[in-house]
């Protein structure tokens, strides 16, 4: 088997391709659900229905899927420029942990000015987290896949002991978790009393902004450059390392917003069962989003969109929810599969 | 058909010195190939046939379908029509065994050598049992100094491949051929990587090969060589044959209008005059990389075309790496029009006036995965011209692509396509488009013709001439003699890290050059 490189691919391939992955997906999915014995059409009306059937389901698709864009959107801008960021998760605690530093009372501020004081803050913390791993890879070639990966676990060692230690709500009963936010660093409500915060707002402002660093100014040009050959953007006087280390700060200050939304907006307090994953999901949405800033809203929504129906689901039909991680994992699969086939041709000799 | 046994190459067939005689026996007849790749013709209905003790010479520019008849030859290709003889008898199409097994041996022009083992080892690689009890190196070892005795194919059968200069590693793929009893040689572009003293070496041995019977087919694009080896010449132009003819009844000219397809006019060459100093190394030699300069010394002027002769790989990357801003200066002094290279990097140099045209235009050239236009802004899209306070103005990133495009005769399908699309002659242009338009007073230009057609070198060689005419000092380093004589007004020859005196045009002989080329003479010149 070979991979032949194709011509310019046409509109209509690069649109059907992502419909191709997206039918395999739900047909291998199919067999997952006969096999549990149920109806794959009828389960999967339900995930729809659970996802986005009502006003609620709605709402709490949305509001999953808000940590999932900043995640989405930090490993989308890595990524971009070659640089690895698996740290999604560690970034994201880091600015959980600076909200909760700066939310819970330490500093009596108004609401307007101590909400975006925070968030700023969060972002810094996330941001310095991804520095380290980024200047190890500049200046002595340190594999960034490796620290950033392993900086996973020593971060949620690290909150487990804050909880355990300086952070640990004394009323809290003993269990580990942080004193609440005072109300002013709350993030409002949109819709009275849903679920569903301004992290949302955020969130797409970010992807907005995102895209426009990557389309319109030079930064993202020189991080689309760099990404695509760091040898050819070095002759052309790029300074690499320089591109590198700030794509590194964007894309930790935006994996660290997901904390700070989570935290501010949903939780009000900081336990370790935070983010269930929400930094190794991001990677699964930038991907399907072909790192594409606002393809990322649309990829976050339907990964959450699958998870939440299909927790709905299991409940009436009795299908584990399980099968939601089936589908976004193969969808995942297809869509990298679909990717590759908009530029290769395979041939078989 | 007549029945050829492959004889051992050491018997010493008495065939006739210069072979192609009418009578000798056919050894390889390729008959009407066609192969097709999607709309693209690559070989259209090619026949070709080889004479024992022949020298034919398959002469043609890239994508003239050299490389893709030679596939079909070798078994990588199946052809959609079309059959391939050797020795009487049709090989199989699709396997790549077919031929080594009848015969038909290949030396690529690049090297299939495992650095890290023997001469002897790199030969009987392959050629023995994988599970034998123990290598039988003692007869491998008689074979291979036969071989080498008799073929003037001198080289240590103990030493590191590591070790050896490029002319022996070519020979070491000669004689691993001989090896495994090839009666049929195919030289893909033997002489690209030899000095001049090399490649008279490697035709000695051809004659020697030819004399005990071998054929050989001897694929090029240099015409010199093709007149002084061939028997025979059959010309490709698009995938066709576009002429046949006795080596002995034709010239270079007719060579050249054959593989054109039209008759060639040089550019022409008028006096030069030289301008101010522009930059000047003064014993300058540089860290890392592996092959670093050791004390140059080189003055550019103005005006003026300096070519830098030498086999590649003497240090003429660390050379240029110098004027790209890519590598700096270890010692000595380097400086561009009169005050110090300071801070130096490629933005720095293209702040100092120096265009550059790098000698990998794929992979540092050009962004293959990005549109013509962020190609061709890649160099000055910080210039208030492209870009206000961090935001670019695409606008008019696109009006300078479509100003480049038109200037620079690059065909593509517009300021978006992709790179990589492009011809290796339209991204060249496209390179020097963006390296030139700033009318750099300093030029480097890499290897600024390599693998391109004789159409697109014209244009390269035209518009460097132009840049000289404009007073721009240009530093050419080329592998091809033949352009460095032709464009340059002094030439320097670059032999292990160091740099020759400079010479006026026409002032050393092509043999001259040569022993230079091969690290002879002026060895005190550079401390």
């Amino acid at each position: 088997m070979r991979l032949e490189p194709k011509p310019a691919p046409s509109l209509t391939a690069t649109l059907a391709y992502p419909v191709g992955a997206l039918v395999v997906t739900f047909f291998i999915a199919s067999l997952l659900v006969l096999a549990a014995g149920a109806n794959p059409l009828s389960v999967f009306g339900l995930v729809l229905k659970g996802a986005a059937g009502s006003q609620f389901a709605l709402v709490e698709t949305l509001t999953r899927a808000t940590p999932l864009i900043f995640t989405g959107l930090a490993v989308a801008v890595a990524f971009r420029a070659r640089l690895w960021n698996i740290g999604a998760e560690a970034q994201l605690y880091a600015g959980a942990v600076m909200t909760v530093v700066l939310g819970t009372g330490a500093l009596p501020l108004p609401a307007p000015i101590l909400l975006p004081l925070i968030a700023i803050s969060a972002a810094l913390a996330g941001a310095l987290m991804l520095l380290g791993p980024a200047i190890l890879k500049t200046r002595f070639g340190v594999d960034e896949v490796v620290t950033t990966l392993l900086l996973n676990f020593v971060m949620i060692l690290f909150v487990s002991m804050l909880l355990e230690g300086v952070l640990k709500d004394p009323m809290g009963l003993g269990w580990p978790k942080s004193q609440s936010l005072i109300a002013e660093a709350r993030l409002p409500r949109i819709i009275g009393n849903r679920r569903l915060h301004y992290g949302f707002v955020l969130a797409i402002a970010c992807a907005v902004a995102v895209w426009i660093i990557m389309k319109k100014t030079a930064l993202g040009y020189e991080m689309r450059a760099v990404g695509h050959n760091a040898e050819a953007a070095r002759f052309a006087g790029m300074k690499v390392n320089t591109i590198l280390i700030k794509t590194a700060l964007l894309s930790g200050g935006l994996a660290a917003l997901a904390g700070f939304s989570e935290v501010a907006g949903l939780k009000g307090n900081l336990t370790l069962d935070l983010s269930p994953g929400f930094g190794y999901t991001g990677i699964v949405v930038a991907m399907l989003a072909m790192l594409n800033p606002l393809g990322v809203v649309i990829a976050a929504i339907f990964v959450a969109g699958i998870f939440v129906g299909a927790d709905a689901m299991s409940r009436s039909a009795g299908v584990p929810s399980y099968i939601a991680n089936v589908m976004v994992a193969t969808a995942l699969l297809t869509m990298v599969t679909a990717i590759m086939l908009t530029r290769f041709r395979v041939r078989w000799r | 058909m007549v029945e050829v046994t492959p004889p051992d190459p050491l018997r010493g067939s008495p065939s006739p010195q210069g072979g192609g005689s009418a009578l000798a026996p056919t050894v390889l007849r390729l008959t009407s190939i066609t192969k097709r790749f999607g709309p693209l013709v690559a070989n259209d209905a090619i026949s070709l046939d080889l004479a024992q003790g022949e020298v034919v010479a398959l002469l043609g520019e890239n994508g003239a379908g050299k490389t893709t008849l030679m596939n079909i030859l070798f078994g990588h290709y199946v052809a959609d029509e079309g059959t391939v003889e050797a020795f009487g008898k049709p090989l199989t199409p699709g396997d790549p065994r077919a031929a080594l097994n009848a015969g038909v041996g290949m030396v690529h022009q690049h090297f299939t050598l495992a650095d890290n083992m023997t001469v002897l080892e790199n030969i009987a690689l392959g050629t023995e049992p994988l599970f034998a009890p123990r290598f039988r190196a003692g007869s491998a070892r008689d074979k291979i100094t036969r071989l080498s005795g008799s073929f003037g194919l001198e080289v240590d059968p103990d030493r590191l491949v590591a070790n050896l200069t490029v002319g022996e590693r070519q020979r070491v793929e000669i004689l691993k051929a001989l090896y495994r009893d090839a009666r049929i040689l195919i030289l893909d572009e033997p002489t690209a990587v030899l000095t001049p003293i090399e490649t008279d070496a490697l035709f000695a041995t051809l004659r020697e090969l030819v004399a005990d019977g071998l054929s050989i087919i001897f694929i090029s694009h240099k015409l010199h060589e093709v007149m002084a080896i061939s028997d025979r010449v059959i010309v490709l132009r698009g995938g066709k044959v576009a002429g046949e003819r006795q080596t002995s009844e034709t010239d270079r000219r007719e060579l050249a209008a054959l593989m054109v397809g039209q008759e060639l006019v040089p550019p022409p060459v008028t006096p030069a005059v030289r301008g101010r100093l522009l930059m000047s190394l003064k014993g300058v030699s540089t860290d890392g990389g592996r092959n670093p300069l050791r004390g140059v010394d080189l003055e550019l002027f103005g005006g003026e075309i300096t070519g830098i002769a030498g086999v590649s790989g003497n240090g003429q990357a660390a050379l240029a790496g110098l004027l790209s801003g890519t590598t700096g200066a270890s010692a000595g002094m380097f400086e561009i029009a009169g005050s110090s290279a300071t801070n130096w990097s490629p933005s720095a140099a293209l702040a100092r006036g120096v265009g550059r045209v790098p000698e990998d235009r794929h992979a540092v050239g050009a962004i293959a995965d990005m549109s013509v236009l962020e190609n061709v802004i890649s160099e000055q899209y910080r210039s208030p011209r492209f870009s206000r306070r961090g935001f670019l103005d695409w606008a008019a990133a696109r009006a300078f692509a479509e100003q480049v495009i038109r200037d620079y005769d690059v065909k593509c399908p517009g300021p978006d396509a992709r790179i990589r699309l492009l011809s290796g002659g339209n991204m060249q242009k496209l390179i020097l488009g963006r390296a030139l338009d700033s009318e750099p007073a300093i030029i480097l230009a890499n290897q600024p013709t390599r693998g391109l057609d004789v159409g697109a070198i014209a244009y390269v060689h035209g518009r460097l001439l132009e840049a000289r005419a404009r007073g721009a000092a240009i530093l050419l380093i080329s592998e091809d003699l033949d352009e460095i004589l032709t464009l340059s007004d002094n030439i320097a020859v670059m032999s292990a890290g160091k740099l020759s005196s400079v010479s006026k045009r026409g002032q050393r002989s092509i043999a001259q050059l040569g022993e230079l080329m091969a690290g002879h003479g002026e060895a005190a010149h550079a401390a």
